[in-house]
């Protein structure tokens, strides 16, 4: 008897463990937002919600009137978004079909994991090479003195973003029921004709997903665009401009700015802002994910 | 169907597979060139005084050991605080916790939170560690911060390695009067540890790669010795990497330095990811 309560309890006490687990993993991560939250809203009692969003300059250590407009960050954010996505994903869906369509599965598995080493680079060596190696090949195609700009950093980021666009559609194509492509077949279809109009529509929930995910990554990118795109603090007006975008922004005044001012606030905010971004594109493509993993079942 | 129309049937998909080639030849070449680039110029600054050595002059000569051991240091703190948690939470969630709508939104909450960009990390990281808790910009904030970005994708990976296990594996002990522990233990886990192991060493490659994140947290310019403890500042080789590509005085004199920086920082990282991968073979083959 005694020994049968002592299991019950040894059993309790390690179900509390993980309990307790769980709860404080949760706790961090509610935490992280409140956080962010809290440092971020007394930005808000100095600048106007309307002039952080729709001002295009931001200078808040002005001596005559410090001004803090996020607009042109937000527009050199989605520039280089826009450059990585014109590049990733054209060329992430044609390795993804080629790979479950086209490609002997020898070639396959060779791929695969040389797909995942460019995902293990770390950012910072990226945005390392593109100031050494792509930047000065994109200022001599373009004639400018230095590549430092938005389609140098799209181009960082899509190779960033390739690795992800890739293999969550080719797992998409993958799962698209045989049958599909039998009924295409034999219908006279060629294997191209089969892939372009049946098996692409078909696991297209997948690859807007993989399309998303591979955005948010570039959103929130920080080194590569930090390093390779310039910084300029002024409105782009082109992918050959220099940009400032969010994250590098955060990243270049973070280290200078004196702790609990305006501007220290205003950091955070912008912080939040991506923070809320990311967090809703992410979401959207994991609803998308999710649905079209229940109908596939 | 006439003999034109299949002629053209033919040449489409002719083309269109060559497109699809070339995109693949394309992501290669970029691949190539990238390790290529950094593998020539950075194996021409590797000697053994470059590992062991501390930087000299400015940073100008000498070596990224200082750099190299910050890197390690700080990565083993991130362990520290991911790999119990995150392993046990995922256990909490996928065997004790009942599935339902709370558990289902914390998941998707979990998954997500893996997508928010490392500088925010980085910004909480300012405000928990370095001022809340005080403790400073140090090893033990920037390994704290990569700790919690690193918890979302342990407990995810977990997660999916505690999935693969059939039910009836749990549901055999059970039926044999075994507690719901005792299943665990040596029904569940001895399956899943291996996968679960995988993902979070993969968790920690990446972590080791971040820069922004411990920008702001403790990672320092220049240090002339080693930390002494978990409160001091660290070089780290991410940051020493973008401090000599873009911050260092002499930019055009350091860059073979850069370039062998970089190329420690993709052997340390991918380093870790072979690990990773050659221990779940092992482990696999050891169960079997």
């Amino acid at each position: 008897m005694t020994k049968r309560r002592l299991r019950n309890l040894r059993e309790s006490a390690v179900r509390a463990f993980f309990f307790t687990n769980g709860i404080v993993v949760i706790l961090i991560l509610i935490g992280i937002f409140i956080l962010l939250l809290y440092s971020a809203v007394p930005a808000f009692r100095e600048i106007h919600l309307k002039e952080f969003f729709t001002s295009a300059s931001w200078d808040p250590t002005s001596p005559v009137k410090a001004e803090y407009g996020i607009l042109s960050m937000i527009v050199s954010t989605l520039l280089v978004t826009l450059a990585a996505l014109v590049i990733a994903v054209p060329i992430g869906l044609g390795v993804a079909a080629y790979l479950s369509d086209v490609a002997h599965w020898r070639v396959r598995e060779i791929v695969k994991p040389v797909v995942e080493i460019l995902a293990g680079i770390p950012s910072v060596v990226i945005g390392f090479l593109g100031i050494v190696l792509f930047g000065p090949a994109i200022g001599k195609i373009f004639g400018l003195g230095n590549g430092l700009n938005a389609a140098n950093g799209g181009f960082l980021l899509a190779i960033m973003a390739l690795p992800t666009i890739i293999s969550i559609s080719e797992d998409s194509l993958n799962t698209v029921p045989a049958a599909y492509s039998e009924a295409s077949l034999a219908l006279g279809g060629s294997r191209w004709q089969t892939l372009v109009r049946v098996k692409i529509p078909a696991a297209l929930s997948g690859i807007i997903a993989s399309v998303m995910l591979g955005l948010g990554r570039a959103i929130g990118e920080t080194m590569t665009v930090l390093m390779a795109t310039g910084n300029a603090r002024a409105f782009p007006h082109g992918f050959l401009n220099s940009v400032r975008t969010m994250t590098s922004n955060i990243a270049i005044e973070l280290g200078e700015v004196p702790y609990y001012t305006t501007h220290y606030y205003a950091l955070f905010a912008i912080g939040l802002v991506l923070f809320i971004i990311t967090f809703a594109v992410n979401l959207a493509a994991d609803v998308v994910l999710k649905k079209y993993q229940e109908r596939e079942q | 169907m006439s003999r034109t129309s299949t002629r053209k049937k033919k040449a489409a998909q002719f083309v269109g597979f060559l497109l699809l080639r070339t995109c693949l030849y394309l992501v290669l070449a970029v691949l190539f060139l990238l390790l290529f680039d950094v593998g020539k110029k950075g194996g021409g600054a590797i000697s053994w005084e470059f590992l062991t050595q501390t930087p000299r002059r400015g940073m100008t000569e000498g070596g990224i050991f200082p750099a190299i051991f910050g890197t390690f240091l700080v990565t083993l703190v991130t362990a520290v605080l991911a790999i119990p948690l995150g392993m046990f939470a995922a256990i909490y969630l996928n065997e004790y916790a009942r599935q339902t709508r709370t558990t289902r939104v914390i998941r998707l909450a979990i998954r997500n939170l893996s997508g928010v960009p490392s500088i925010v990390y980085g910004l909480f990281g300012v405000i928990l560690f370095v001022n809340i808790l005080k403790f400073g910009t140090s090893i033990l904030s920037a390994g704290l911060t990569l700790g919690l970005l690193t918890l979302p994708w342990t407990i995810t990976a977990s997660e999916e390695a505690l999935k693969t296990v059939p039910n009836s594996y749990r549901e055999g002990s059970l039926a044999l009067g075994a507690t719901k522990w005792q299943s665990i233990r040596t029904n569940v886990l001895p399956y899943a540890l291996p996968g679960m192991l995988t993902g979070t060493v993969l968790g920690l490659a990446r972590a080791a790669g971040e820069t922004a994140p411990i920008m702001f947290t403790g990672a320092a310019f220049y240090l002339p010795f080693l930390p002494k403890s978990l409160k001091d500042q660290f070089m780290a080789l991410p940051y020493h990497l973008y401090v000599m590509a873009t911050q260092h005085h002499d930019i055009a004199k350091v860059r073979p330095l850069a370039y062998g920086t970089a190329l420690v920082l993709i052997a340390f990282v991918l380093g870790m990811n072979m690990t990773a991968v050659i221990l779940r073979s092992k482990l696999r083959r050891k169960r079997k």
